[in-house]
C-alpha cells in the first residue's frame, strides 16, 4: 500500500479536528455552564473551565433536588426495558430465523411497517391503550410503551443476526444430545452476543433519554424519570441553567459506561472457524 | 455397533415434492455403506432422516432393531460429521469434543480419557486448547471426526465430509477415514456425490437418483455390472461410452451401421438397445484378426502419464478410449477398435435403461 502524501494526511487531520471540535463544542459548553456559579447561561468568558468555577450546581442536584430519585426511577425503567427487550427479541428473532410457519412473512412485514411510524404519531393511540389498561402513572405503563416501540427493530436485528449463524451448529448440538432449547441456550445464544448487545443498548437508550412519552404517562413527581425531572429546571420565566447543565452531563454518564463496558462484545467474526464459508 | 434398517422410507415436502421414494436398505453391523448420486438425488435427505434432523414422511428406520422414527437425534446414539464441520466456535477443540459427552453426563475422567484417545488417533493432541478459527480446514475436519469418535455411537453418519477440502487433503483424509473404520469396526453411512470416494471407501454402494435407489452392491460389482444406464454412466471416470442401436439375430448394430456380434445372445430381446463400453474395455484390433467394431480417427489425445485417453467421434457423439501410453497415439491416427467380452454392457433403450445382459 502506498503511503499517502504528507499534505493529504495533514489536510485530512485538519478536517477531522475541525469537525470533532464542532461535535464536542456543545458538550464542552454545557460543562462550562454547569461549572459557573449563579445562573449564568451566557458568558463573555471563552474558557471552558471558568476562572470562578464551582461544583455548587452538582452538589445542589444531589442535596436539594430529587436527582437521585429520578436517577433511580430511570435506572429501574430502563433496566426493565432492556431485560424485557433482550429476552423477547432474542427468542422472537430466533423463531423468525429458524422456523417456518404460516404468517411468518406477513409478521415480518408488519414488524417492518410499524417502524415507519414516528413515535409522536404513536403517542395518542398508545396513550389511549395504556389509559384503558389503567396503567397511566405506572412504571408498567412506561415499560409497555418503551418495549413495544423498541422491540420491532430489535427482533428484526436479532433475526438477521441468527441468519448468519449456520443451522448445522444447532444440528450438531442436537445430535450431541441437546434439546432444541438447550442447543439455543448453549450454542446459538453465545454466538449471538453482539446482536444481544445491540439490542440491549438500543432498548436502554430508547427508555433512558425519552421525554415526551414519559411526560404523558407519568404524573406523580416522585415517579419522574431523569428527562422529566431535568425539564423541570427549565421554566418559562426563570430557568436554572446551572442545574440543567449539570444534570444533563450526569445523565450521559451511565450511557457512556454501558457503551464502553459492552463494546468488547461488539466484535465481528464470532462464528469464524465454525463452518466452511 | 449396530445394524441399521431403512424400511421403505419416504420424504415428501409440504409443497408436494418427493425427495425420497420408498428406499429400503439393510446395513449390517460394521458395514461401511456409501450413498452416492448427483445433487438432489435424495441421499442427504435420507441421511438426515436417519439422524433425526428431518421428519420421516413414510416408512420406518430401525437402529439395532429399535424403531427410531420418533426419537430425537440426541437419543438415537448416532454421531454425524458435517460437510461444513459445524464446530462450536466459542469452545476449544477439547470442549468441542467433550460437549456431547458432557450432555450425557459422562464422568469427567472418562471424558478426558476418550478425548485424549481420539486426539491421539487423529493426531490433533497439540490442538486441544485452540479455537476452531485458529485451525486449517483439514484440522477442523479432523476435530469434527474426533467429536464423533468420542461418542462411541452405534452408527457414524458422514454428510459429504470431504467436499470442502482441497484435492490433496481429500485423498489424505479419505485414507484416514478408511483406517478409522478398520480400527473401530463401526457401522457407517457415508453420503457423497464423488464416485471415487464411493468406490474406494464403501463395503457396499447405494447409487441413488431422483429419490430412488438404483443399485446396491459392492463397488466392483457396481462397476462391472451396473444395473442400469444411469449407474453405468455415473460410476467410472471417464464415463462409459454409449452407442444407441438395435439387436437383431445375435448382432448389435449401431445407428450408423457398425456391427458387433454378441457372444452370448441368448435371452436378449431383439429391438432397440444401447451398448455401453468403458474406455478401458476397448481392444485395439490389428489388421486381419477380425472385423473391427469401430474404425475411427483419433480426435483429442490426452497423455495422462501412465495411460493415454483418446477421444473420437461416432455418429456425432464424443467417445473416449483408453490406450497404452507406449502406443504414443497422436491426433489423426486411425485406430480399429473391438470390445472386450467382459466389457460389453447392453441396456434397454427406453427410460428405464435396465441392464439386458
Amino acid at each position: 500500500m502506498m503511503k499517502e502524501p504528507r499534505l493529504i494526511s495533514l489536510a485530512r487531520h485538519a478536517v477531522l479536528i475541525v469537525f470533532s471540535a464542532i461535535a464536542v463544542y456543545p458538550a464542552l459548553n454545557v460543562l462550562s455552564i454547569s461549572l459557573r456559579p449563579g445562573n449564568r447561561l451566557r458568558s463573555t468568558d471563552l474558557a471552558i473551565i471558568p476562572a470562578d468555577w464551582t461544583l455548587a450546581s452538582y452538589v445542589e442536584l444531589f442535596t436539594e433536588q430529587p436527582f437521585l430519585t429520578w436517577l433511580g426511577n430511570s435506572l429501574l425503567v430502563s433496566g426493565l426495558v432492556t431485560l424485557t427487550g433482550v429476552a423477547l427479541a432474542s427468542i422472537a428473532g430466533y423463531a423468525f430465523s429458524r422456523y417456518s410457519f404460516t404468517g411468518r412473512r406477513a409478521m415480518m412485514l408488519a414488524i417492518l411497517t410499524t417502524q415507519m411510524f414516528p413515535a409522536t404519531m404513536l403517542l395518542l393511540p398508545l396513550y389511549i391503550l395504556i389509559a384503558r389498561l389503567g396503567l397511566v402513572n405506572t412504571y408498567l405503563g412506561l415499560l409497555v410503551f418503551y418495549t413495544s416501540t423498541a422491540l420491532p427493530f430489535c427482533v428484526w436485528q436479532m433475526k438477521g443476526f441468527y441468519d448468519t449463524i449456520p443451522a448445522s451448529l444447532e444440528e450438531a448440538a442436537r445430535i450431541d444430545g441437546c434439546s432444541r432449547a438447550a442447543a439455543f441456550w448453549r450454542v446459538i445464544l453465545p454466538l449471538a452476543a453482539p446482536g444481544l448487545v445491540i439490542t440491549a443498548l438500543f432498548s436502554f437508550m430508547t427508555a433512558w433519554s425519552e421525554y415526551i412519552v414519559a411526560a404523558q404517562v407519568m404524573q406523580d413527581e416522585a415517579m419522574f424519570t431523569l428527562p422529566l425531572g431535568i425539564k423541570g429546571f427549565q421554566a418559562s420565566l426563570s430557568s436554572q441553567w446551572g442545574l440543567y447543565a449539570a444534570a444533563s452531563l450526569l445523565v450521559s454518564v451511565p450511557v457512556v459506561i454501558l457503551f464502553l463496558s459492552l463494546s468488547r462484545y461488539l466484535v465481528s467474526g464470532l462464528t469464524l472457524g465454525s463452518v466452511k464459508e | 455397533m449396530a445394524t441399521v434398517e431403512l424400511r421403505r422410507i419416504e420424504k415428501k415436502y409440504p409443497n408436494g415434492y418427493q425427495a425420497v421414494r420408498e428406499v429400503s436398505i439393510e446395513i449390517a453391523d460394521g458395514e461401511f455403506l456409501v450413498l452416492v448420486g448427483p445433487s438432489g438425488c435424495g441421499k442427504s435427505t435420507t441421511l438426515r432422516m436417519v439422524a433425526g434432523l428431518e421428519a420421516i414422511s413414510g416408512g420406518e428406520i430401525a437402529i439395532d432393531g429399535r424403531v427410531v422414527n420418533d426419537l430425537e437425534p440426541g437419543d438415537r446414539d448416532i454421531a454425524m460429521v458435517f460437510q461444513n464441520y459445524a464446530l462450536y466456535p466459542h469452545m476449544t477443540v477439547a470442549d468441542n469434543m467433550a460437549f456431547g459427552l458432557k450432555m450425557r453426563k459422562v464422568p469427567r475422567a472418562e471424558i478426558e480419557r476418550r478425548v485424549e484417545e481420539a486426539a491421539e488417533i487423529l493426531a490433533i493432541g497439540p490442538l486441544l486448547t485452540r479455537r476452531p478459527r485458529e485451525l486449517s480446514g483439514g484440522q477442523r475436519q479432523r476435530v469434527a471426526l474426533g467429536r464423533a469418535i468420542v461418542r462411541e455411537p452405534k452408527v457414524f453418519l458422514f454428510d459429504e465430509p470431504l467436499s470442502n477440502l482441497d484435492a490433496k487433503l481429500r485423498v489424505q483424509t479419505r485414507a484416514e477415514i478408511a483406517r478409522l473404520h478398520r480400527r473401530l469396526a463401526s457401522t457407517v453411512i457415508y453420503v457423497t456425490h464423488d464416485q471415487v470416494e464411493a468406490m474406494t471407501l464403501g463395503d457396499r454402494i447405494a447409487v441413488m437418483n431422483q429419490g430412488v435407489v438404483q443399485q446396491i452392491a459392492p463397488p466392483l460389482e457396481i462397476y462391472r455390472r451396473p444395473a442400469n444406464r444411469f449407474v453405468a454412466a455415473f460410476v467410472g471416470s471417464p464415463a462409459m461410452n454409449f452407442f444407441p442401436g438395435q439387436i437383431a439375430d445375435g448382432v448389435f448394430e449401431t445407428a450408423c451401421g457398425r456391427k458387433l456380434p454378441l457372444r452370448e445372445p441368448a435371452g436378449l430381446p431383439d429391438g432397440p438397445a444401447v451398448l455401453g463400453v468403458r474406455p478401458e474395455d476397448f481392444r485395439v484390433v490389428t489388421g486381419g484378426e477380425e472385423a473391427a467394431f469401430l474404425e475411427v480417427a483419433l480426435d483429442v489425445v490426452e497423455h495422462m502419464g501412465p495411460e493415454t485417453m483418446a477421444h473420437f467421434r461416432v455418429d456425432g457423439q464424443d467417445h473416449v478410449v483408453r490406450l497404452d501410453a507406449a502406443a504414443a497415439a497422436q491426433p489423426g491416427d486411425a485406430v480399429s477398435l473391438g470390445v472386450q467380452p467382459e466389457g460389453l454392457h447392453l441396456f434397454a433403450a427406453d427410460d428405464t435403461g435396465q441392464r439386458l445382459n
